[in-house]
């Protein structure tokens, strides 16, 4: 039975991550598309397998347990499409965050203009940024063939001039790349991706085409004041696919299920936070929070306008690396509750950087790799914040404006031993303004539904409005000046049944007040003290609907930017109380 | 669930491929009987580049640069070889400061590749070189004890193994070293002291096996010139019953230390080998297992880290202690015989 792809009913995603591979099935229930069923196996692309195949085909035999449904034939290979019997799906979806990811040399001509947008381009998906040239350098063309030699990278990101701007200069440096390509070896050249003048386009590839793959794409800084990443990230996703395909065995195989639509976890987690900001509309942007193992990925979007980050440096398993090699372990210990003592941390991320899959036991163990986490957010936060376009300025320090929702997802969700922790780490790590709602993927689906929306639109606008995500409820941080103590705020919630309930907030503390998930209520904030809770200026209040969630409605108010207290027993306290006002333990 | 599995073998076949990074030049043959720290390929990693601009150093006009060249593309040159000129009033000469070869000419420019040391990789233990991998690399087998440990320090040696600990948790103090011990590959429970490291590195010493380190000592132990292998990892682990039987057993023996860094995604950790004779066939040990009730196991970090014991129970999603929702076992302990729940993450099927 052919079955055209708009028409396509079910379809199984697979999502082949550092840690673990998931395979996620979404059919038609009731009318609707829903989440079926998924299986999860631990990845087989490193040893001893090297092939991703063994954990995808693991993962989806766990689905055809729960479903009951036949999905691989006795070929080994994915049933598509749909049979008349009822095997295989209509479409197959695919993700892929495994590591090694490329190394990338960035280009570019000044290092705060095409360079620094060549580095934000890189920045769009998993890689690492193992050099740059620029003329900044002052390095003349040998260094610069000697630089690339040593570095070998797989990738080249090579910017530079605006549309009508520099050529000579960009030439020059191009003729760097195509001697230091000619000169290694076939297998070990690096592909090519020319973001920089257009009008080069022609010269570039007659210098480059007989020595080393080279794509064009959109340049990534037509103008001075202009950056343009959304043409080039698409290119720059589909290179990095190609260089998953050519270093492990098995990827090539599940491109070819995907009909060619494999994509970095990342530019598909991209897709979804883009889809949300058209779909609200709400003048703010929609931030999505991916935390793995294998990077932190970042995604804002505003009206469709996608911004993100993929930091390497602060996923878990390089994240945990990194901390446990450095000296000063203070910003850490500002984190942590526990009581353990520096030794103790010390050997503790020594040996999980040995084992970073492995997961925390006891009590102690589970804060300290939350506190951890705590650190490697707010690095992210701080390195993204400062290219997104809407921000706060408070006390010294960049903080993203308003935003929502705000969704989380990643595979170190499982590190949550529930909603209220989950909660706290946003509220702690990506510290939001204003007002926003947080959703939790608890499925960890999002990046999945980012592939699935160019098979099936539908598909991914009904799941997304699905039970699927936890709500976990609305917060207001209220941003200002003023004593610990002082009152900042009051507010009235209006439930549907027509009961009120008055709250005055005072700097410092975190509330909550019960409002379940499928409820809505008004409530009337009163900012004192000049606050800010993002109704459009400092001092201002007003009424919106709130919807409510797991954890109701949650009033920050300990202050922006903000820090747990320098005093151990106090910081313990604290914690405690927040988590069991947030309904943790 | 499909597990790596760690080895503490008393005899088994060992055969590892060592595997240049680049093609390189193989410097073994097949059926060769090769040492721990002998060199089985060099290749190299870097290559200098000089590209001469011929025409801005002698002054020339572009269009009649190529008869001042004085080399052609595929030939070597020495240090001092003329590569291009005479030109000029002043007969002005580019020589060459390195030896190298000529890899292009054009435009007016030569680009020369300049002879660099070469690196090699060494064989990790002693046996004989069973296959050649092209220009790749070799394959070495044995047989004999393996034993694989959690971290090294990336360097290869052997040498006869002595004993410093009476006991698998006796921390390894200053006054146990001595000028005999030179040349020795020692054996430890626990190292603490920086200034235990440097007299090791002033004797000096084969190779280092410790059962656990202080975690402040590790960028010492990266920079030392001998190899260190640590069997359990950072703090203050006892070495497992099981290796420090074997190692004990085989004190005075030839032992060969392979340190390379642990890297669970290429699936190499460090290594210990002494090499034994066997009658008979001998298979090679499993590197993956199924984790199933009766399997010896070895819990890898956090609570009861660096324990051994039986999987009693094969359990499904459990909540641990700290609240959080996982796949577990029950595992009965061997030193207490307490039985635990951990999560299948947290384990390594020993073998």
């Amino acid at each position: 039975m052919t079955t055209s792809i708009v028409d396509a009913d079910s379809l199984l995603a697979i999502d082949v991550g550092a840690t673990s591979t998931r395979a996620m099935l979404f059919d038609v229930v009731d009318g609707r598309y829903r989440y079926v069923a998924g299986g999860e196996s631990p990845s087989t692309h490193n040893a001893p397998f090297f092939d991703i195949r063994e954990g995808v085909h693991a993962s989806i035999e766990q689905v055809q347990l729960i479903t009951g449904r036949v999905l691989i034939g006795p070929d080994e290979q994915l049933i598509i499409p749909c049979q008349p019997d009822g095997t295989g799906v209509d479409t197959c979806a695919a993700i892929i965050s495994i590591e090694p990811v490329p190394n990338v040399v960035v280009l570019g001509l000044l290092d705060d203009v095409s360079l620094e947008s060549a580095k934000n381009l890189a920045r769009t998906t998993y890689s690492h940024v193992v050099g740059s040239l620029s003329l900044n350098d002052h390095l003349d063309t040998e260094a610069r063939i000697n630089k690339i030699v040593r570095l070998k990278p797989d990738l080249v990101i090579a910017a530079g001039g605006t549309e009508t701007g520099a050529s000579q200069s960009v030439l020059k440096l191009i003729e760097a790349v195509g001697l230091a390509a000619f000169l290694l070896p076939k297998e070990k050249r690096p592909e090519i991706l020319y973001v920089g003048n257009s009008e080069l386009w022609d010269e570039v590839r007659i210098s480059l085409e007989n020595i080393t793959s080279v794509q064009f794409s959109a340049n990534v800084r037509p103008s001075l004041e202009e950056e343009q990443l959304e043409a080039s990230r698409m290119e720059l996703a589909k290179m990095v696919t190609r260089f998953h395909a050519n270093h492990t065995p098995g990827v090539s195989e599940l491109d070819l299920w995907a009909r060619g639509g494999l994509l970095p976890s990342s530019t598909a987690f991209g897709r979804v936070i883009q889809f949300l900001s058209k779909a609200h509309r709400n003048k703010k942007g929609v931030l999505g929070v991916d935390i793995s193992a294998s990077a932190i990925t970042l995604a804002g979007a505003m009206d469709g306008d996608l911004l993100s980050g993929v930091y390497t440096e602060y996923g878990m398993n390089e994240g945990v690396e990194n901390l446990s090699n450095q000296v000063d372990l203070a910003e850490l210990s500002r984190w942590m509750i526990s009581d353990l003592t520096e030794e103790q941390v010390r050997n503790y991320l020594a040996n999980k950087a040995l084992n970073p899959s492995t997961m925390p036991v006891t009590s102690d163990e589970l804060e300290l790799e939350l506190a951890v986490l705590r650190v490697l957010l707010r690095n992210a936060i701080k390195s993204y914040v400062k290219r997104w376009p809407d921000t706060l300025q408070i006390a010294g320090e960049t903080l993203i404006a308003p935003v929502e929702p705000v969704l989380i997802t990643g595979d170190l969700l499982n590190r949550f031993p529930g909603p209220a922790y989950c909660a706290l780490m946003v509220l702690d790590g990506i510290q939001p303004t204003g007002i926003t709602t947080l959703i939790e993927d608890q499925n960890r689906i999002a990046p999945a539904l980012g592939v699935a929306a160019a098979l099936n639109p539908l598909l991914t606008v009904q799941v997304l409005d699905t039970s699927s995500f936890h709500h976990l409820g609305t917060v207001i941080a209220p941003v200002g000046y003023a004593r610990p103590g002082t009152p900042v705020l009051k507010l009235k919630i209006t439930y549907p049944s027509g009961h009120e309930s008055v709250l005055e907030v005072k700097q410092g503390s975190l509330e909550t007040l019960p409002l379940p998930a499928g409820q809505s209520a008004k409530i009337q904030l009163q900012p004192l003290h000049r606050y800010d809770v993002g109704m459009g200026a400092a001092g201002r209040g007003g009424c919106l609907k709130v919807t409510g969630g797991t954890l109701g409605v949650i009033i920050d108010a300990r202050g922006r930017p903000f820090q747990y207290p320098a005093d151990p027993g106090r910081r313990r306290e604290l914690v405690k109380k927040w988590l069991w006002t947030l309904g943790g333990n | 669930m499909l597990t790596l599995v760690s080895h503490i073998l008393p005899l088994t076949l060992i055969r590892r491929e060592r595997v240049l990074p680049m093609p390189g030049r193989i410097l073994v043959r097949k059926g060769q009987k090769v040492n721990a720290n002998e060199p089985v390929g060099e290749y190299k990693p870097h290559r200098d580049y000089s590209l001469v601009d011929v025409v801005r150093v002698l002054g020339v006009p572009v269009d009649r640069v190529d008869q001042y060249i004085q080399c052609e593309v595929g030939s070597k040159i020495a240090e001092g070889d003329v590569i291009a000129g005479p030109a000029g009033f002043t007969r002005k000469l580019i020589r060459s400061p390195k030896s190298g070869k000529v890899i292009l000419t054009g435009g007016g420019q030569v680009l020369i590749e300049f002879d660099e040391q070469p690196e090699i990789i060494q064989a990790g233990f002693s046996g004989e070189i069973t296959e050649l991998l092209s220009d790749r690399g070799a394959v070495i087998e044995t047989t004999g004890s393996l034993i694989q440990g959690v971290w090294g320090n990336g360097l290869i040696d052997s040498g006869p193994l002595v004993n410093l600990a009476s006991s698998p948790t006796l921390e390894l103090k200053l006054d146990q070293l001595d000028m005999s011990q030179r040349g020795s590959v020692l054996l430890a429970g626990f190292c603490r002291d920086t200034q235990v490291l440097d007299m090791a590195k002033q004797l000096p010493v084969r190779g280092l096996i410790l059962g656990s380190m202080a975690t402040s000592l590790k960028k010492m132990a990266e920079e030392l010139p001998f190899p260190i292998i640590l069997l359990e990892g950072f703090g203050q682990f006892a070495i497992n019953a099981s290796t420090y039987k074997l190692l004990c057993s085989h004190e005075q023996r030839e032992v060969c230390l392979n340190a390379e860094k642990a890297d669970r995604s290429k699936g190499t950790q460090p290594e210990i080998v002494i090499p034994l004779p066997a009658s008979g066939t001998l298979s090679q040990p499993k590197a993956v297992e199924y984790l199933s009730q009766q399997q010896k196991v070895r819990v890898l970090h956090s609570l009861h880290a660096r324990s051994t014991g039986v999987i009693s129970r094969m359990k499904g999603k459990v909540t641990l202690p700290n609240g959080i929702s996982t796949r577990a076992v029950e595992v009965r302990l061997d030193h207490n015989g307490e039985k635990i729940i951990l999560p299948i993450e947290n384990l390594e099927i020993l073998a």
